[in-house]
Protein backbone atom coordinates (compact mmCIF):
# COMPACT_ATOMS: atom_id res chain seq x y z
CA UNK A 1 0.00 0.00 0.00
CA UNK A 2 1.15 3.52 -0.74
CA UNK A 3 0.84 6.68 1.31
CA UNK A 4 -2.61 8.19 1.70
CA UNK A 5 -3.44 10.88 -0.84
CA UNK A 6 -6.42 13.20 -1.05
CA UNK A 7 -8.24 12.51 -4.28
CA UNK A 8 -11.59 12.82 -6.03
CA UNK A 9 -13.42 9.54 -6.50
CA UNK A 10 -13.38 10.12 -10.24
CA UNK A 11 -9.58 10.36 -10.18
CA UNK A 12 -9.02 7.56 -7.69
CA UNK A 13 -10.79 5.00 -9.89
CA UNK A 14 -8.56 5.96 -12.81
CA UNK A 15 -5.34 5.62 -10.80
CA UNK A 16 -6.55 2.35 -9.35
CA UNK A 17 -7.52 0.98 -12.78
CA UNK A 18 -4.03 1.78 -14.08
CA UNK A 19 -2.46 0.02 -11.12
CA UNK A 20 -4.80 -2.94 -11.67
CA UNK A 21 -3.29 -3.38 -15.13
CA UNK A 22 -5.81 -1.58 -17.31
CA UNK A 23 -4.09 -1.16 -20.68
CA UNK A 24 -6.61 0.99 -22.54
CA UNK A 25 -9.28 3.63 -21.92
CA UNK A 26 -11.87 4.64 -24.50
CA UNK A 27 -14.53 7.18 -23.60
CA UNK A 28 -16.40 10.36 -24.22
CA UNK A 29 -16.66 13.23 -21.70
CA UNK A 30 -19.71 13.84 -19.55
CA UNK A 31 -20.22 15.51 -16.16
CA UNK A 32 -19.87 14.46 -13.33
CA UNK A 33 -17.02 12.10 -14.28
CA UNK A 34 -14.85 14.29 -16.52
CA UNK A 35 -11.98 14.05 -14.04
CA UNK A 36 -11.71 10.34 -14.90
CA UNK A 37 -10.87 10.70 -18.62
CA UNK A 38 -8.81 13.78 -17.76
CA UNK A 39 -6.73 11.71 -15.36
CA UNK A 40 -6.40 8.82 -17.83
CA UNK A 41 -5.37 11.23 -20.59
CA UNK A 42 -2.46 12.39 -18.45
CA UNK A 43 -1.40 9.09 -16.92
CA UNK A 44 -1.90 6.50 -19.67
CA UNK A 45 0.75 7.94 -22.02
CA UNK A 46 3.15 8.21 -19.05
CA UNK A 47 2.95 4.45 -18.53
CA UNK A 48 2.88 3.58 -22.23
CA UNK A 49 -0.80 2.67 -22.42
CA UNK A 50 -3.74 3.77 -24.53
CA UNK A 51 -6.01 6.76 -23.91
CA UNK A 52 -8.46 7.59 -26.65
CA UNK A 53 -11.30 10.11 -26.61
CA UNK A 54 -13.83 8.66 -29.03
CA UNK A 55 -16.24 10.66 -31.18
CA UNK A 56 -19.23 9.39 -29.18
CA UNK A 57 -20.25 6.94 -26.48
CA UNK A 58 -21.40 4.49 -29.16
CA UNK A 59 -17.94 4.55 -30.72
CA UNK A 60 -16.26 4.31 -27.31
CA UNK A 61 -18.09 1.15 -26.23
CA UNK A 62 -17.37 -0.52 -29.56
CA UNK A 63 -13.69 0.31 -29.14
CA UNK A 64 -13.91 -1.28 -25.70
CA UNK A 65 -15.59 -4.31 -27.30
CA UNK A 66 -12.78 -4.58 -29.83
CA UNK A 67 -10.00 -4.28 -27.23
CA UNK A 68 -11.80 -6.76 -24.97
CA UNK A 69 -11.85 -9.31 -27.84
CA UNK A 70 -8.05 -9.26 -27.80
CA UNK A 71 -7.99 -10.07 -24.09
CA UNK A 72 -6.75 -6.59 -23.16
CA UNK A 73 -7.73 -5.12 -19.79
CA UNK A 74 -9.93 -2.24 -20.93
CA UNK A 75 -12.24 0.31 -19.32
CA UNK A 76 -14.71 3.01 -20.19
CA UNK A 77 -16.35 5.48 -17.83
CA UNK A 78 -19.41 7.64 -18.34
CA UNK A 79 -22.52 8.98 -16.66
CA UNK A 80 -26.20 8.08 -17.05
CA UNK A 81 -27.10 9.51 -20.51
CA UNK A 82 -23.77 8.33 -21.90
CA UNK A 83 -24.31 4.87 -20.40
CA UNK A 84 -27.73 4.70 -22.09
CA UNK A 85 -26.03 5.25 -25.43
CA UNK A 86 -23.70 2.31 -24.76
CA UNK A 87 -26.40 -0.29 -24.07
CA UNK A 88 -26.23 -1.96 -27.49
CA UNK A 89 -22.51 -2.51 -27.02
CA UNK A 90 -23.07 -3.94 -23.52
CA UNK A 91 -25.46 -6.52 -24.91
CA UNK A 92 -23.01 -7.57 -27.66
CA UNK A 93 -20.19 -7.78 -25.12
CA UNK A 94 -22.35 -10.01 -22.91
CA UNK A 95 -23.11 -12.55 -25.63
CA UNK A 96 -19.53 -12.45 -26.88
CA UNK A 97 -18.21 -13.42 -23.43
CA UNK A 98 -15.48 -10.80 -23.34
CA UNK A 99 -14.18 -9.02 -20.22
CA UNK A 100 -14.28 -5.27 -19.58
CA UNK A 101 -14.98 -2.74 -16.85
CA UNK A 102 -17.53 0.06 -17.15
CA UNK A 103 -17.98 2.82 -14.57
CA UNK A 104 -21.29 4.68 -14.36
CA UNK A 105 -21.07 7.85 -12.26
CA UNK A 106 -24.83 8.27 -12.07
CA UNK A 107 -26.56 11.64 -12.35
CA UNK A 108 -30.19 12.77 -12.16
CA UNK A 109 -32.54 11.62 -14.91
CA UNK A 110 -34.45 10.62 -16.92
CA UNK A 111 -33.41 12.25 -20.17
CA UNK A 112 -30.71 14.87 -19.94
CA UNK A 113 -31.80 15.35 -16.33
CA UNK A 114 -29.20 17.19 -14.27
CA UNK A 115 -25.62 16.62 -13.15
CA UNK A 116 -26.38 16.06 -9.46
CA UNK A 117 -25.83 12.65 -7.79
CA UNK A 118 -28.50 9.97 -8.27
CA UNK A 119 -28.96 6.18 -8.16
CA UNK A 120 -31.71 5.88 -10.74
CA UNK A 121 -29.76 3.59 -13.12
CA UNK A 122 -29.93 0.66 -10.69
CA UNK A 123 -32.48 -1.27 -12.73
CA UNK A 124 -30.67 -0.55 -15.99
CA UNK A 125 -27.38 -1.84 -14.54
CA UNK A 126 -28.62 -4.87 -12.62
CA UNK A 127 -31.29 -6.18 -14.97
CA UNK A 128 -29.24 -5.91 -18.14
CA UNK A 129 -30.13 -2.61 -19.74
CA UNK A 130 -29.51 -3.66 -23.32
CA UNK A 131 -31.54 -6.30 -25.14
CA UNK A 132 -31.49 -10.02 -24.48
CA UNK A 133 -31.12 -12.32 -21.46
CA UNK A 134 -27.92 -11.11 -19.92
CA UNK A 135 -26.37 -9.70 -16.77
CA UNK A 136 -23.27 -7.80 -15.86
CA UNK A 137 -21.65 -8.06 -12.45
CA UNK A 138 -22.52 -4.78 -10.71
CA UNK A 139 -20.54 -3.47 -7.75
CA UNK A 140 -21.44 -0.39 -5.70
CA UNK A 141 -18.70 1.21 -3.57
CA UNK A 142 -19.65 3.62 -0.77
CA UNK A 143 -16.35 5.42 -0.17
CA UNK A 144 -13.52 6.63 -2.39
CA UNK A 145 -11.22 4.09 -0.72
CA UNK A 146 -13.62 1.25 -1.45
CA UNK A 147 -13.98 2.37 -5.07
CA UNK A 148 -10.20 2.20 -5.47
CA UNK A 149 -10.05 -1.24 -3.85
CA UNK A 150 -12.97 -2.64 -5.82
CA UNK A 151 -11.40 -1.59 -9.11
CA UNK A 152 -8.88 -4.41 -8.68
CA UNK A 153 -11.71 -6.81 -7.95
CA UNK A 154 -13.64 -5.54 -10.98
CA UNK A 155 -10.85 -6.43 -13.40
CA UNK A 156 -10.30 -9.74 -11.63
CA UNK A 157 -13.95 -10.75 -11.94
CA UNK A 158 -14.14 -9.54 -15.54
CA UNK A 159 -11.21 -11.77 -16.52
CA UNK A 160 -12.32 -14.72 -14.40
CA UNK A 161 -15.78 -14.92 -15.95
CA UNK A 162 -15.15 -13.12 -19.26
CA UNK A 163 -17.91 -10.71 -18.36
CA UNK A 164 -18.57 -6.98 -18.17
CA UNK A 165 -18.27 -5.58 -14.65
CA UNK A 166 -20.09 -2.34 -13.88
CA UNK A 167 -18.97 -0.08 -11.08
CA UNK A 168 -22.06 1.85 -10.05
CA UNK A 169 -21.14 5.20 -8.49
CA UNK A 170 -22.87 8.57 -8.35
CA UNK A 171 -21.94 12.22 -8.78
CA UNK A 172 -21.15 12.57 -5.10
CA UNK A 173 -18.71 9.65 -5.11
CA UNK A 174 -17.17 11.02 -8.29
CA UNK A 175 -16.74 14.60 -7.13
CA UNK A 176 -15.87 14.27 -3.46
CA UNK A 177 -12.30 14.04 -2.24
CA UNK A 178 -11.30 11.60 0.47
CA UNK A 179 -7.97 10.20 1.57
CA UNK A 180 -7.17 7.04 -0.37
CA UNK A 181 -4.42 4.47 -0.20
CA UNK A 182 -3.62 2.59 -3.42
CA UNK A 183 -2.67 -1.04 -3.80
CA UNK A 184 0.53 -2.26 -5.40
CA UNK A 185 0.78 -2.28 -9.17
CA UNK A 186 -0.20 -5.39 -11.11
CA UNK A 187 2.81 -6.43 -13.17
CA UNK A 188 1.83 -6.24 -16.84
CA UNK A 189 5.27 -6.95 -18.33
CA UNK A 190 4.53 -10.63 -18.84
CA UNK A 191 0.88 -10.31 -19.84
CA UNK A 192 -0.17 -13.31 -21.94
CA UNK A 193 -2.85 -13.27 -24.61
CA UNK A 194 -5.71 -15.53 -23.44
CA UNK A 195 -6.32 -18.64 -25.58
CA UNK A 196 -9.81 -17.46 -26.56
CA UNK A 197 -8.72 -14.00 -27.72
CA UNK A 198 -8.78 -12.81 -31.31
CA UNK A 199 -5.30 -11.34 -31.42
CA UNK A 200 -3.86 -13.25 -34.34
CA UNK A 201 -3.95 -17.01 -35.03
CA UNK A 202 -0.29 -17.51 -34.11
CA UNK A 203 0.62 -21.19 -33.92
CA UNK A 204 -2.90 -22.36 -33.15
CA UNK A 205 -4.48 -24.81 -35.60
CA UNK A 206 -7.66 -22.78 -35.96
CA UNK A 207 -8.50 -19.16 -35.71
CA UNK A 208 -10.67 -17.92 -32.87
CA UNK A 209 -14.01 -16.33 -33.68
CA UNK A 210 -15.82 -14.06 -31.25
CA UNK A 211 -19.38 -13.20 -32.15
CA UNK A 212 -22.73 -12.52 -30.54
CA UNK A 213 -24.50 -13.84 -33.64
CA UNK A 214 -26.01 -17.32 -34.00
CA UNK A 215 -28.66 -17.34 -36.66
CA UNK A 216 -30.08 -20.79 -35.83
CA UNK A 217 -32.45 -20.74 -32.85
CA UNK A 218 -31.21 -24.13 -31.57
CA UNK A 219 -27.65 -22.86 -31.59
CA UNK A 220 -28.54 -19.57 -29.95
CA UNK A 221 -30.49 -21.35 -27.23
CA UNK A 222 -27.33 -23.30 -26.38
CA UNK A 223 -25.38 -20.04 -26.17
CA UNK A 224 -28.07 -18.51 -23.97
CA UNK A 225 -28.10 -21.53 -21.65
CA UNK A 226 -24.32 -21.36 -21.38
CA UNK A 227 -24.62 -17.70 -20.37
CA UNK A 228 -27.22 -18.55 -17.73
CA UNK A 229 -24.96 -21.29 -16.35
CA UNK A 230 -22.20 -18.71 -16.02
CA UNK A 231 -24.59 -16.40 -14.14
CA UNK A 232 -25.63 -19.23 -11.81
CA UNK A 233 -21.99 -19.85 -10.94
CA UNK A 234 -21.43 -16.12 -10.30
CA UNK A 235 -24.52 -15.99 -8.09
CA UNK A 236 -23.24 -18.86 -5.98
CA UNK A 237 -19.65 -17.59 -5.63
CA UNK A 238 -19.40 -13.83 -5.96
CA UNK A 239 -22.08 -12.26 -3.75
CA UNK A 240 -20.58 -9.57 -1.53
CA UNK A 241 -22.45 -7.75 1.22
CA UNK A 242 -21.52 -5.73 4.29
CA UNK A 243 -23.59 -5.88 7.45
CA UNK A 244 -23.21 -3.11 10.03
CA UNK A 245 -24.53 -3.51 13.60
CA UNK A 246 -26.84 -6.28 12.47
CA UNK A 247 -26.09 -8.85 15.22
CA UNK A 248 -28.78 -7.59 17.59
CA UNK A 249 -30.69 -5.36 15.16
CA UNK A 250 -34.47 -5.16 15.32
CA UNK A 251 -34.71 -2.92 12.27
CA UNK A 252 -32.63 -3.31 9.12
CA UNK A 253 -31.88 -0.27 7.00
CA UNK A 254 -30.75 -1.25 3.53
CA UNK A 255 -28.99 0.97 1.01
CA UNK A 256 -26.11 0.95 -1.48
CA UNK A 257 -23.40 3.43 -2.46
CA UNK A 258 -23.63 6.97 -1.16
CA UNK A 259 -26.88 6.36 0.73
CA UNK A 260 -25.27 3.41 2.53
CA UNK A 261 -22.51 5.59 3.98
CA UNK A 262 -25.12 8.03 5.26
CA UNK A 263 -27.10 5.07 6.63
CA UNK A 264 -24.22 4.08 8.90
CA UNK A 265 -24.62 7.40 10.69
CA UNK A 266 -28.40 6.87 10.81
CA UNK A 267 -27.78 3.52 12.53
CA UNK A 268 -25.50 5.21 15.10
CA UNK A 269 -27.97 8.05 15.72
CA UNK A 270 -30.89 5.61 16.03
CA UNK A 271 -29.00 3.50 18.57
CA UNK A 272 -28.26 6.62 20.63
CA UNK A 273 -32.04 7.01 20.85
CA UNK A 274 -32.57 3.39 21.83
CA UNK A 275 -33.65 2.11 18.43
CA UNK A 276 -31.77 -1.08 17.60
CA UNK A 277 -31.07 -0.46 13.94
CA UNK A 278 -28.53 -2.10 11.64
CA UNK A 279 -27.52 -1.79 8.02
CA UNK A 280 -27.42 -4.32 5.21
CA UNK A 281 -25.27 -2.91 2.40
CA UNK A 282 -25.08 -4.91 -0.82
CA UNK A 283 -21.61 -4.43 -2.31
CA UNK A 284 -22.55 -6.51 -5.33
CA UNK A 285 -26.01 -5.37 -6.35
CA UNK A 286 -25.87 -8.06 -9.01
CA UNK A 287 -25.56 -10.79 -7.92
CA UNK A 288 -27.86 -9.55 -5.16
CA UNK A 289 -27.26 -10.83 -1.60
CA UNK A 290 -30.67 -12.57 -1.39
CA UNK A 291 -29.65 -15.01 1.35
CA UNK A 292 -28.58 -12.22 3.71
CA UNK A 293 -32.04 -10.69 3.52
CA UNK A 294 -33.73 -14.10 3.78
CA UNK A 295 -31.77 -14.85 6.94
CA UNK A 296 -32.30 -11.42 8.54
CA UNK A 297 -36.03 -11.61 7.80
CA UNK A 298 -36.19 -14.16 10.66
CA UNK A 299 -34.68 -11.60 13.01
CA UNK A 300 -35.78 -8.02 12.28
CA UNK A 301 -39.20 -6.43 12.60
CA UNK A 302 -38.97 -4.66 9.28
CA UNK A 303 -36.63 -3.55 6.52
CA UNK A 304 -36.21 0.10 5.61
CA UNK A 305 -34.87 0.64 2.10
CA UNK A 306 -33.43 4.08 1.26
CA UNK A 307 -32.30 5.08 -2.22
CA UNK A 308 -31.72 8.11 -4.44
CA UNK A 309 -34.36 6.82 -6.85
CA UNK A 310 -38.03 5.84 -6.75
CA UNK A 311 -37.36 2.47 -5.16
CA UNK A 312 -35.44 0.32 -7.59
CA UNK A 313 -33.39 -1.91 -5.29
CA UNK A 314 -36.57 -2.05 -3.21
CA UNK A 315 -37.92 -4.70 -5.59
CA UNK A 316 -34.88 -6.94 -5.09
CA UNK A 317 -35.18 -6.50 -1.33
CA UNK A 318 -38.87 -7.43 -1.44
CA UNK A 319 -38.19 -10.50 -3.59
CA UNK A 320 -35.50 -11.62 -1.15
CA UNK A 321 -37.58 -10.99 1.97
CA UNK A 322 -40.46 -12.71 0.15
CA UNK A 323 -43.25 -11.28 2.27
CA UNK A 324 -41.84 -12.50 5.59
CA UNK A 325 -41.51 -8.96 6.98
CA UNK A 326 -42.64 -5.51 5.85
CA UNK A 327 -40.24 -3.60 3.59
CA UNK A 328 -40.61 0.18 3.74
CA UNK A 329 -39.03 2.70 1.42
CA UNK A 330 -37.80 6.28 1.56
CA UNK A 331 -36.06 8.08 -1.25
CA UNK A 332 -35.12 11.37 -2.86
CA UNK A 333 -35.25 11.99 -6.58
CA UNK A 334 -33.73 14.27 -9.18
CA UNK A 335 -30.28 14.47 -7.66
CA UNK A 336 -31.11 15.29 -4.02
CA UNK A 337 -28.96 13.51 -1.43
CA UNK A 338 -30.97 12.60 1.68
CA UNK A 339 -29.52 13.77 5.00
CA UNK A 340 -28.97 11.48 7.97
CA UNK A 341 -31.48 13.56 9.95
CA UNK A 342 -34.34 13.14 7.48
CA UNK A 343 -33.67 9.41 7.19
CA UNK A 344 -33.71 9.10 10.98
CA UNK A 345 -37.04 10.99 11.10
CA UNK A 346 -38.54 8.51 8.66
CA UNK A 347 -37.17 5.55 10.58
CA UNK A 348 -38.52 6.91 13.88
CA UNK A 349 -41.97 7.38 12.34
CA UNK A 350 -41.95 3.76 11.18
CA UNK A 351 -40.69 2.44 14.51
CA UNK A 352 -43.24 4.55 16.40
CA UNK A 353 -46.02 3.13 14.32
CA UNK A 354 -44.86 -0.43 14.83
CA UNK A 355 -44.12 -0.56 18.57
CA UNK B 1 -15.96 13.51 22.83
CA UNK B 2 -16.30 13.06 19.11
CA UNK B 3 -15.36 16.13 17.11
CA UNK B 4 -16.85 16.75 13.69
CA UNK B 5 -16.23 20.14 12.08
CA UNK B 6 -18.13 21.22 9.01
CA UNK B 7 -17.40 24.35 6.99
CA UNK B 8 -18.55 25.82 3.71
CA UNK B 9 -16.09 28.02 1.83
CA UNK B 10 -17.71 30.19 -0.82
CA UNK B 11 -16.76 32.98 -3.21
CA UNK B 12 -16.22 33.94 -6.84
CA UNK B 13 -14.29 31.65 -9.14
CA UNK B 14 -10.65 32.76 -8.86
CA UNK B 15 -10.80 33.69 -5.18
CA UNK B 16 -9.14 30.42 -4.25
CA UNK B 17 -12.15 28.82 -2.63
CA UNK B 18 -11.29 25.29 -3.80
CA UNK B 19 -7.63 25.63 -2.86
CA UNK B 20 -8.55 26.77 0.65
CA UNK B 21 -10.92 23.80 0.97
CA UNK B 22 -8.43 21.27 -0.34
CA UNK B 23 -5.73 22.68 1.93
CA UNK B 24 -8.00 22.28 4.96
CA UNK B 25 -8.83 18.70 3.92
CA UNK B 26 -5.16 17.89 3.32
CA UNK B 27 -4.28 19.25 6.77
CA UNK B 28 -7.07 17.16 8.32
CA UNK B 29 -5.69 14.08 6.56
CA UNK B 30 -2.20 14.91 7.84
CA UNK B 31 -3.60 15.04 11.38
CA UNK B 32 -5.00 11.52 10.81
CA UNK B 33 -8.61 12.61 10.82
CA UNK B 34 -11.42 11.55 8.54
CA UNK B 35 -11.99 14.20 5.88
CA UNK B 36 -14.28 14.84 2.94
CA UNK B 37 -14.06 17.66 0.41
CA UNK B 38 -17.01 18.22 -1.91
CA UNK B 39 -16.81 20.98 -4.52
CA UNK B 40 -19.85 22.57 -6.12
CA UNK B 41 -19.77 21.47 -9.75
CA UNK B 42 -23.27 22.29 -10.90
CA UNK B 43 -24.96 25.23 -12.61
CA UNK B 44 -24.69 27.29 -9.41
CA UNK B 45 -21.05 27.87 -10.35
CA UNK B 46 -22.27 30.10 -13.18
CA UNK B 47 -24.24 32.29 -10.77
CA UNK B 48 -21.46 33.98 -8.85
CA UNK B 49 -20.68 31.38 -6.21
CA UNK B 50 -18.18 28.58 -6.29
CA UNK B 51 -18.18 26.74 -3.00
CA UNK B 52 -16.98 23.61 -1.30
CA UNK B 53 -18.08 21.60 1.71
CA UNK B 54 -15.25 20.39 3.95
CA UNK B 55 -15.75 18.04 6.88
CA UNK B 56 -13.00 17.05 9.31
CA UNK B 57 -13.95 14.43 11.87
CA UNK B 58 -12.71 11.93 14.45
CA UNK B 59 -15.04 9.27 13.03
CA UNK B 60 -16.11 8.09 9.58
CA UNK B 61 -18.09 10.78 7.77
CA UNK B 62 -21.60 9.94 6.61
CA UNK B 63 -22.63 12.50 4.04
CA UNK B 64 -20.09 14.93 2.57
CA UNK B 65 -22.99 17.32 1.90
CA UNK B 66 -23.47 20.21 4.35
CA UNK B 67 -27.09 21.36 4.18
CA UNK B 68 -27.01 23.70 7.18
CA UNK B 69 -23.50 24.96 7.90
CA UNK B 70 -22.19 25.61 11.41
CA UNK B 71 -19.30 27.57 9.94
CA UNK B 72 -18.90 29.44 6.67
CA UNK B 73 -16.00 31.31 5.12
CA UNK B 74 -17.62 33.92 2.88
CA UNK B 75 -15.58 35.73 0.24
CA UNK B 76 -18.24 37.60 -1.74
CA UNK B 77 -21.75 39.01 -1.43
CA UNK B 78 -23.64 36.38 -3.50
CA UNK B 79 -22.16 33.76 -1.14
CA UNK B 80 -23.43 35.61 1.92
CA UNK B 81 -26.89 35.86 0.38
CA UNK B 82 -26.85 32.15 -0.40
CA UNK B 83 -25.60 30.76 2.90
CA UNK B 84 -26.69 33.27 5.58
CA UNK B 85 -30.26 31.91 5.67
CA UNK B 86 -28.96 28.33 5.96
CA UNK B 87 -26.58 28.90 8.88
CA UNK B 88 -27.16 26.96 12.08
CA UNK B 89 -28.09 29.00 15.13
CA UNK B 90 -24.96 30.07 17.02
CA UNK B 91 -22.74 29.25 14.06
CA UNK B 92 -19.94 31.44 12.78
CA UNK B 93 -19.46 33.37 9.54
CA UNK B 94 -15.94 34.47 8.68
CA UNK B 95 -16.46 37.39 6.35
CA UNK B 96 -14.26 39.07 3.75
CA UNK B 97 -15.24 42.59 4.88
CA UNK B 98 -13.36 44.29 2.04
CA UNK B 99 -15.97 43.40 -0.55
CA UNK B 100 -18.93 42.87 1.79
CA UNK B 101 -19.40 46.17 3.65
CA UNK B 102 -23.01 45.50 4.72
CA UNK B 103 -24.02 43.89 8.02
CA UNK B 104 -25.16 40.33 8.36
CA UNK B 105 -28.89 40.41 9.06
CA UNK B 106 -29.07 37.30 11.21
CA UNK B 107 -28.66 38.10 14.90
CA UNK B 108 -28.34 34.46 15.98
CA UNK B 109 -25.00 33.79 14.28
CA UNK B 110 -21.55 35.08 15.15
CA UNK B 111 -19.73 37.12 12.53
CA UNK B 112 -15.96 37.52 12.40
CA UNK B 113 -15.30 40.35 9.93
CA UNK B 114 -11.83 40.65 8.52
CA UNK B 115 -10.66 43.23 5.99
CA UNK B 116 -8.91 40.32 4.33
CA UNK B 117 -8.55 41.54 0.77
CA UNK B 118 -7.04 44.87 1.87
CA UNK B 119 -4.59 43.05 4.14
CA UNK B 120 -3.73 40.66 1.30
CA UNK B 121 -3.08 43.58 -1.06
CA UNK B 122 -0.84 45.18 1.58
CA UNK B 123 1.03 41.88 1.81
CA UNK B 124 1.60 42.20 -1.92
CA UNK B 125 -0.79 39.55 -3.30
CA UNK B 126 -4.57 39.81 -3.12
CA UNK B 127 -4.77 36.11 -3.95
CA UNK B 128 -3.94 35.20 -0.35
CA UNK B 129 -7.29 36.63 0.84
CA UNK B 130 -8.55 33.04 1.03
CA UNK B 131 -5.81 31.92 3.40
CA UNK B 132 -6.19 34.88 5.73
CA UNK B 133 -9.81 33.84 6.19
CA UNK B 134 -8.88 30.15 6.45
CA UNK B 135 -6.32 30.97 9.12
CA UNK B 136 -9.00 32.80 11.08
CA UNK B 137 -11.39 29.87 10.72
CA UNK B 138 -8.80 27.34 11.90
CA UNK B 139 -8.00 29.48 14.93
CA UNK B 140 -11.67 29.97 15.83
CA UNK B 141 -12.84 26.40 15.35
CA UNK B 142 -9.60 24.53 16.16
CA UNK B 143 -10.34 22.14 13.28
CA UNK B 144 -6.66 21.72 12.43
CA UNK B 145 -3.59 23.56 13.66
CA UNK B 146 -2.11 26.53 11.79
CA UNK B 147 1.17 24.61 11.74
CA UNK B 148 -0.36 21.67 9.87
CA UNK B 149 -1.97 24.05 7.39
CA UNK B 150 1.43 25.60 6.75
CA UNK B 151 3.01 22.17 6.25
CA UNK B 152 0.22 21.20 3.85
CA UNK B 153 0.93 24.21 1.62
CA UNK B 154 3.87 22.23 0.21
CA UNK B 155 1.47 19.75 -1.39
CA UNK B 156 -0.18 22.47 -3.47
CA UNK B 157 2.52 25.05 -4.05
CA UNK B 158 5.17 23.20 -6.01
CA UNK B 159 7.55 24.14 -8.80
CA UNK B 160 7.34 27.78 -9.74
CA UNK B 161 4.58 28.30 -7.14
CA UNK B 162 6.95 27.26 -4.36
CA UNK B 163 8.00 30.86 -3.81
CA UNK B 164 4.43 31.64 -2.77
CA UNK B 165 4.63 29.42 0.33
CA UNK B 166 6.06 32.17 2.52
CA UNK B 167 3.38 34.75 1.79
CA UNK B 168 0.67 32.12 2.27
CA UNK B 169 2.15 31.13 5.62
CA UNK B 170 2.08 34.78 6.60
CA UNK B 171 -1.55 35.05 5.49
CA UNK B 172 -2.50 32.11 7.73
CA UNK B 173 -0.77 33.77 10.70
CA UNK B 174 -2.45 37.12 10.09
CA UNK B 175 -5.83 35.39 9.89
CA UNK B 176 -5.19 33.54 13.14
CA UNK B 177 -4.19 36.80 14.84
CA UNK B 178 -7.36 38.50 13.60
CA UNK B 179 -9.38 35.60 15.03
CA UNK B 180 -7.68 35.94 18.40
CA UNK B 181 -8.53 39.64 18.48
CA UNK B 182 -12.12 38.82 17.56
CA UNK B 183 -12.36 36.29 20.39
CA UNK B 184 -10.80 38.73 22.86
CA UNK B 185 -13.33 41.39 21.86
CA UNK B 186 -16.17 39.02 22.72
CA UNK B 187 -14.67 37.70 25.95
Amino acid sequence: MSEKVLMKGAEAIAESAIRAGCMAFFGYPITPQNETPEYFSRRMPQVGRVFLQAESEVAAINMVYGAACTGTRVITTSSSPGISLMQEGFSYIANSNVPCVVVNVMRGGPGLGDIAPAQADYNQATKGGGHGDYHSIVIAPHTVQEAADLMFKAFGLADKYRIMVVMLMDGLMGQMMEPVEFREWVDVKNNKIPVWATAGQGKRARRNIITSLEILAEGLEKMDIALQEKYTEIKSSEVCCEEYMMDDAEYAITAFGTVARISKTVVDLARERGIKAGLIRPVTVWPFPEMVFKKRAEQVRFFFDVEMNEGQMLLDVRLSVNGKKPVYYYGRLGGIVPSAEEMLDELEKLVGGKK
Amino acid sequence: MIMEKQVIISGFGGQGVMLAGELLAEAGKTEDKFVTFLPSYGPEMRGGTAYCDVIVSDKAIASPVISFPWAAIILNLPSLNKFEPLMKKGGIIILNKTVIPQDVKRKDVRVCKIDAQTIAEELGNEKVTNLILLGAYAELEKTVSIETLKKSLKVFLTGRKEKLIQINEKALDIGAEAAKKYMASRA
